[in-house]
């Protein structure tokens, strides 16, 4: 480890509300120091990492202040106010380092060799990561606290295996862009003071980005307009009178209007760019689309599709067409807008620039559609190939080969075996005696049966009442054996007939054996000191693990201990595996040294 | 068809279909103190109280021969006071068919039945009352078997049970042989059913009576003995041991205990390196289309 030290300055703070003690933190390697600017305070601190059992940091925001508290293994804690986040975080990191391995900050710092792999310097990101996971899930947290904090693996240790969940954190934190919101235009309702004849709107970039997206025309209007002609407030303020109008309903007043104003009548028209647009769209459409086939699934039977908006003042009246809206075209358009998302990179704020983007955007896009002139082609094979009629169709070759089993008596031989055996029973039916049977002879004797039977009829009683009451007691027997059957149905489980306690700490002791195994065996083969101190470490670990079994073992009640020690077993059996080959990497390790003098006693 | 809503849904209505086990070369031989004509008597009175439990319930028969299967007794059908007689008679008539079929005049030990093919017509029968007639009933089979498994079978067995497992029908077993059977046993525990094989064969009506006649609507109250369960180790197709790693064709879904370079259950070439592999192989372990 480098000899670094980190110095500061920072007030020191014996509780939270304290307003603290100018002064002057140095940290090193094993320890801390605090000296007061004032020599006559008492507030003098020298501090080894190896008691600090945990630290703690306020969250990086303006007005907050940066602390950073050091919590001692015996309950204290130092609080530091730092003048900036920076330099508390440049402490917190340096804090984090001395304290995560205490076992190589402490005894083992003079046992060079055992320097970990990776000393690596923690980013603020990573160290978040961390903390974030550990936070979230309860069961790492008691992992990270019983071998980290406890010392058998290190920080960097314990997360190198998990380098994948932290991975996952942060690709689930991906940017996600924001669409548009659903809310349709219509809903912007005018707000009236209702004692003038005004009316209000409000009008906000998103609105206008919604505007332009769904009504071409009124930016291209906008384009044309603003600020040759008009000024951008004169321009929305006829928009909005356009939508005043509409929502009136009273098309004939429109169609007046838009006569005397040829600005206000863009607004008040059907939007002719989107409806050759629709028309294209039109022509796109799969061909062999079967529009009866979802004939009522729609709310066409409902009057106005289910939705409350007054039409019925419509007039029939052709002169007037041009300035009717439908309902469905201004919802279907709405959703077509949402659908497609935010498309343009362009600050809200600035309408001009938004205006112009989205109409580059479509410009784009029929420049596209041009060019795809193999479209059209794709068209027409769609249709000559849903055109086709089946049955008039040639067999279609498919490149498959049939299966051919040529004796399905293995799979049958294959299961029966192991089939028979779990009833207990030998394969004494194999021996059952061969008999050569004439065909006919079988046939009558089954034949003369029968007719026995139609001759006397049945038997009276069918079944004797001894026979009946020992079948009963068989029967009755076998449902109050099979109660005892533990561990064989699969549908119930052992574990959840134990006692909560019990469960958890089985539970907890297996997760952590595995954590422990997963050490162990990813040290093999030892090829330097460190992992043969890793290794050892982790054995020690282990070898408590055992004892912890045992107590497991014995605390419970007598009636339960049969379960547990069925549940205890593959774990032990699984430690049982790790010393073993503990043992025997150990034998030949030793056997090596003993040919050189050093090792030899 | 009629439409599902329409139906009369019950859960106390069963429609039991009997597979009953006429192999004569079972039967001559059974010495097991349970002659044909006994077990007879046993199963008409089996199914006459199953009739007896709702006047709704549905009983059909299917004899499974070892040349061919017959339906031979539908409740729905045969005159009400005459059930026996009907049966039997249906009984006979099939069992001189299936003698007529017969080619071979003597064969070594007992012929297996034809459990896929009753299995399969039972299955269809069932089908059909579901999707007909304006009740639905639970339907279940039960399966009345005593000669030994037809290893032959067992793809078209396991077809039967997978699609029974499919339209949700437990399958009922009752081993009246010497020997169980690994069919039914699968065959059961794969559909829910009960498989059980009577110590006691004089006393087979107290058996039917008493595990076989629940409807599945009782069955859920009632603690009915329970099989151990089935073995579902697996053991190689080249030395029947029974192994815990193996290797799978993965056509065929074989099981052998060594790499061997075909598969010598359906003939599949292994993957060997690209260049091996002739362009004329048709056995493509996944076709592309």
């Amino acid at each position: 480890m480098s000899e670094r030290q980190v110095i500061k300055r920072a007030k020191y703070k014996s509780s939270i509300k304290d307003p603290g003690t100018p002064g002057v933190l140095t940290m090193k390697r094993e320890r801390f120091v605090f000296m007061p600017s004032d020599p006559r305070s008492l507030m003098k601190l020298n501090v080894e990492f190896r008691f600090i059992i945990g630290h703690k940091f306020s969250k990086e925001a303006p007005n907050k202040k940066a602390l950073l508290n050091l919590t001692q293994d015996k309950g204290e804690s130092y609080i530091f106010e730092f003048d900036s986040f920076p330099d508390r975080d440049a402490c917190r990191d340096f804090v984090a380092m001395a304290i995560a391995p205490p076992a190589n900050a402490g005894k083992a710092s003079s046992d060079k060799p055992s320097v970990p792999p990776s000393s690596e310097q923690l980013s603020t990101a990573e160290m978040d990561r961390r903390i974030k996971l550990l936070q979230v899930d309860s069961e790492l947290q008691k992992l990270h606290k019983e071998f980290v904090m406890g010392g058998v693996l290190t920080e960097a240790e314990f997360w190198a295996t998990r380098k994948k969940s932290l991975d996952e954190k942060i690709s689930s934190k991906s940017k996600q862009r924001v669409g548009l919101k659903s809310d349709m235009i219509f809903n912007v309702k005018p707000s009236s003071d209702g004692q003038s004849n005004r009316v209000k709107y409000s009008l906000t970039p998103e609105i206008i980005h919604q505007i332009f997206a769904e009504k071409p025309a009124v930016r291209r209007a906008y384009l044309n307009l603003v600020p040759k002609k008009m000024t951008e407030t004169d321009f929305w303020m006829k928009y909005w009178r356009a939508e005043y109008l509409h929502s009136t309903k009273n098309i004939v007043a429109a169609a007046a209007e838009a006569a005397e104003d040829e600005e206000l009548a863009v607004f008040l028209k059907q939007d002719d760019i989107l409806a050759s647009e629709a028309r294209r769209k039109i022509r796109r459409v799969d061909p062999t689309l079967d529009m009866e086939a979802d004939e009522g699934d729609d709310y066409t039977h409902l009057p106005d599709h289910g939705l409350s908006r007054d039409v019925s003042k419509d007039l029939t009246d052709s002169q007037y067409d041009l300035y009717k809206r439908s309902f469905l075209q201004d919802l279907n358009r709405h959703a077509a807008v949402v659908l497609e998302g935010r498309s343009v990179d362009v600050e809200l704020g600035d309408t001009r620039s938004v205006a112009e983007a989205l109409t580059r955007l479509k410009e784009v896009e029929s420049a596209n559609e041009a060019s795809n002139t193999h479209v059209e082609q794709g068209r027409s094979d769609l249709i000559s190939r849903m055109a086709e009629l089946e049955d008039l169709q040639g067999p279609r070759d498919h490149p498959v080969a049939p299966l051919s089993i040529k004796d399905p008596r293995d799979y049958f031989d294959s299961q029966q075996a192991n089939a028979i055996k779990t009833l207990g029973e030998s394969q004494s039916g194999s021996k059952h005696k061969k008999s050569i049977l004439n065909a006919h002879e079988a046939y009558g004797s089954l034949r003369k049966s029968i007719s026995e039977i139609k001759d006397l009829g049945l038997t009276d009683p069918i079944i004797k009442s001894e026979v009946a009451m020992k079948v009963f007691s068989e029967l009755t027997l076998r449902i109050s054996n099979t109660k005892y059957h533990h561990g064989k149905d699969p549908h119930e489980s052992i574990l959840d007939g134990l006692p909560n306690a019990t469960k958890e700490e089985i539970l907890h002791q297996w997760t952590s054996i595995q954590e422990l195994l997963k050490h162990f065996w990813s040290s093999y083969p030892i090829t330097t000191t460190y992992l043969h101190i890793k290794v050892n470490k982790v054995k020690d670990a282990m070898s408590k693990i055992y004892q912890k079994l045992q107590e497991i073992k014995s605390s419970v009640r007598q009636d339960f201990r049969h379960p547990v020690s069925l549940l205890v077993q593959p774990m032990t059996q699984a430690l049982d595996a790790a010393f073993a080959h503990y043992e025997v990497d150990f034998q030949k390790r030793s056997t090596k040294s003993v040919e050189r003098p050093n090792g030899f006693v | 068809m009629t439409p599902v809503s329409r139906k009369l849904y019950t859960d106390d209505v069963s429609l039991l279909v009997v597979l009953i086990d006429t192999n004569p070369y079972f039967w001559s031989t059974n010495n097991s103190g349970l002659p044909y004509s006994k077990f007879l008597s046993h199963l008409v009175a089996f199914l006459n109280s199953i009739l007896l439990l709702n006047q709704l319930n549905q009983v059909v028969g299917i004899a499974t021969g070892v040349n061919s299967c017959g339906y031979i007794y539908d409740s729905s059908l045969a005159p009400p006071n005459k059930r026996a007689e009907t049966l039997l008679q249906k009984l006979e008539e099939f069992v001189i068919k299936d003698e007529e079929l017969s080619a071979e005049d003597s064969v070594d030990g007992i012929k297996s039945s034809l459990l896929s093919g009753s299995l399969s017509m039972a299955l269809c029968y069932i089908q059909r009352v579901l999707r007909s007639g304006s009740l639905h009933p639970q339907p279940r089979i039960l399966c009345l078997h005593g000669s030994p498994d037809g290893p032959g079978q067992y793809v078209a067995v396991m077809n039967s049970i997978f699609s029974a497992q499919r339209s949700m029908l437990p399958i009922d077993s009752c081993v009246i042989g010497a020997q169980h059977s690994a069919f039914l046993q699968q065959a059961s525990h794969i559909t829910g059913g009960i498989y059980s094989k009577p110590q006691q064969l004089d006393g087979l009506f107290q058996y039917l009576s008493t595990l076989f006649a629940t409807d599945l609507h009782s069955r859920s109250f009632i603690q009915l003995h329970k099989s151990v369960g089935v073995d579902f180790r697996a053991s190689c197709f080249c030395h029947k041991s029974t192994i815990d790693m193996g290797y799978i064709c993965s056509v065929c879904l074989s099981i052998f205990c060594k790499p061997h370079k075909k598969c010598s259950t359906c003939g599949s070439t292994f993957g060997q390196p690209q260049a091996t592999v002739s362009p004329t192989n048709l056995k493509r372990k996944a076709p592309d289309s």
